[in-house]
């Protein structure tokens, strides 16, 4: 499962050797995150957001726990629970805000990771099992966020509720009833906040398990790294403690510095301010909008207007839901065999210019409202994304003439002959 | 180990295994960490204590002017039932006569009650064993062998002086911090 000059796991006192034999807990410690995992040793700091999503996770279980503790899901009092976390509850207001805005930051830190997978290739074989974890992942984070944001039984909760389960209304026939099954009733009430709570407490659960299996299978090939050649000796490793655990450790400070500038200052910020109205079945806000992390998928929901073949709606469904569903092909059809974009000029081109605007249009349009000239901008954006994804990067894994690429990852990081490298820098010592 | 920073002040005199500045570094950032660490707990752990709403609910204000003499009612506070009792004088008088030497838990009426206000008996109506209410506040509800109050749960005998005379309970029925606002109206808490 690992190099075979990586660390073994030597217990030192005798109750660590007796828990050893019984129950290697450490030892899995110790190869997963410890000096036992031997990592390449160029990687910059896109590697850290791994981490930093893992922390994420746990800051959010961790909150959401306590707001549990304190909250009512009842559609007749969850509004005035949430007021009550916020005014009584000693430190209430801060595990609210570090919750809410915590999940912000959690697809802060997904969508770097995420970036940081696109860039690299590291989708490629031998990780695809990786890469589809991860999507796993991305989508139960996303369903999560989204019947969390239902909770606190604001109107953007209610009437995105509302939208959001009457995306189901447009699969044919079955749509209808579907709804009306998920929400047990013909609009969101107690019956779907119950259920929105039950999934939103247990769901957190199932993505640690999927991340589980997510590192699990990281842990086979080993990590990635920014040039994409694959380890090749010991001297192209380092061991993750006390190496990465520390450039992991600077890079969580940063981190937390970020996220409580926005607890503690902006706390709303990313929030709606009709959320601080309680729930009306009979008043639509007049601007509705997911969070700040739904809105490229948003706009290409929305950026479907006339029937062709099928209803509108039922396109802009099928769309929003292929954008993602489209990650999961993405190790079959991007088949170069170079994974880093710093040695593929052809697909880092498309890449800066052509897939990275693209999402931030879609980015913008999503969080605009649904007039011209957002509407024509986020078809075009559209229409570039799945281009991007199934013509456009086939074709350039095909026709590309890649860059050399370093023989080892040691060469990338001191020149060409490993000799030479240290000779020099001894020199530069002296 | 190379020295590439070290300074004459900073590594050990053999040049060998000695206090580098890495190791005043290492040990500044683990101690800051922990030490915010251990400050996350305080929100943490200190969000399970009672909420503002709770501690605003913990006084009330009780009416004794319909209570004879002889009789006792069960009012509530903090979410407890409280035992409010105007005693007879046979009862204070039973009360009194009692050795302190004999009781589990030595207290006179006296202490248990308000100066001039000795006939106004008010406790929890929680026994000090394991917490169940105990009988005797109510009409007709048994008072136990002692004539004050009897905890059916596990057998606790309290006397006119709620002061525990038998049975598991450790000591007599709380008597919660109060005041007379006026000669027929008290506030607790």
């Amino acid at each position: 499962m690992s190099f075979p000059w990586a660390k073994v796991y030597e217990p030192k006192v005798p109750l660590m050797r007796w828990l050893d034999e019984k129950l290697p807990l450490p030892r899995l410690v110790y190869n997963a995150v410890g000096a036992g995992y031997p990592v390449p040793r160029n990687l910059n700091y896109f590697w850290n957001f791994g981490v930093l999503a893992g922390f994420c996770l746990v800051l959010q279980i961790v909150t959401g726990i306590i707001l549990a503790m304190h909250y009512a899901a009842n559609a007749g009092v969850a509004f005035h629970t949430v007021e009550h976390i916020m005014r009584d509850v000693n430190w209430g207001w801060l595990v609210r805000y570090a919750h809410a805005n915590g999940a912000s930051f959690f697809f802060v830190v997904i969508y770097l990771h995420i970036f940081r997978g696109f860039f690299y290739g590291s989708y490629k074989a031998p990780r695809e099992m990786v890469w589809l974890l991860g999507v796993v992942i991305f989508l139960l984070l996303m369903a999560t966020a989204f019947m969390g944001y239902v909770l606190p039984w604001g109107q953007m909760s209610f009437w995105g509720a509302q939208v959001i389960t009457g995306l189901f209304e447009a699969i044919p026939l079955v749509g209808p009833p579907l709804k009306t099954w998920l929400l047990g009733g013909f609009a969101p009430d107690n019956a779907a906040l119950n259920r929105f709570f039950s999934l939103h407490y247990l769901l957190p659960f199932v993505v640690v398990g999927v991340v589980i299996l997510h590192i699990w299978a990281l842990h086979i090939p080993g990590s990635s790294n920014p040039t994409g050649v694959e380890v090749k000796s010991e001297s192209d490793t380092v061991p993750f403690h006390p190496y990465y655990t520390a450039k992991d450790g600077f890079g969580l400070g940063v981190f937390l510095i970020a996220y409580f500038l926005m607890v503690f200052f902006l706390p709303n910020y990313l929030g709606h301010p009709d959320n601080y109205i309680e729930a009306n079945p009979l008043s639509t806000p007049a601007h509705i909008v997911p969070e700040w992390y739904f809105w490229p998928f948003y706009a290409i929901l929305r950026a479907f207007t006339a029937d062709f073949i099928l209803p509108a709606k039922l396109w802009g469904v099928l769309a929003m839901f292929s954008s993602i569903l489209v990650w999961f092909f993405l190790p079959w059809l991007d088949k170069s065999p170079v994974r880093s974009g710093h040695y593929r000029p052809l697909f880092r081109k498309f890449f800066w210019f052509g897939l990275i605007p693209t999402m931030a249009v879609l980015f913008y349009c999503g969080g605009a409202a649904a007039e011209e000239p957002y509407v024509m901008l986020s078809q075009i954006a559209t229409a570039y994304y799945f281009l991007h994804f199934l013509v456009i990067l086939p074709i350039i894994s095909m026709i590309e003439r890649p860059a050399p690429l370093p023989f080892s990852i040691t060469e990338s990081v001191l020149g060409e002959d490993d000799g030479a490298a240290s000779a020099k820098s001894a020199e530069a010592a002296a | 180990m190379a020295i590439t920073t070290g300074t004459a002040e900073t590594a050990a005199p053999d040049g060998g295994e000695g206090i580098r500045r890495r190791d005043f570094i290492e040990i500044a950032a683990v101690s800051a960490a922990g030490v915010g660490a251990l400050a996350t707990l305080v929100p943490l752990i200190s969000q399970m204590a009672p909420s503002k709403d709770v501690l605003a609910e913990s006084t009330t204000e009780i009416d004794l002017s319909a209570i004879e003499p002889g009789q006792a009612i069960k009012a509530v506070f903090r979410k407890q039932p409280l035992f409010v009792r105007n005693l007879t004088p046979a009862e204070i008088a039973e009360a009194d006569k009692v050795p302190l030497s004999s009781l589990r838990d030595p207290q006179t009426l006296e202490e248990r009650t308000k100066a001039g206000h000795t006939n106004w008996l008010i406790t929890m109506g929680v026994c000090t064993h394991l917490g169940c209410v105990p009988l005797g506040a109510g009409e007709g509800e048994v008072r136990g062998e002692f004539g004050g109050y009897f905890c059916p749960c596990h057998g606790s005998h309290y006397d006119t002086a709620a002061r525990i005379r038998k049975g598991p309970a450790p000591t007599n029925l709380v008597v919660p911090d109060y005041e007379f606002t006026s000669d027929t109206k008290i506030v607790v808490g």
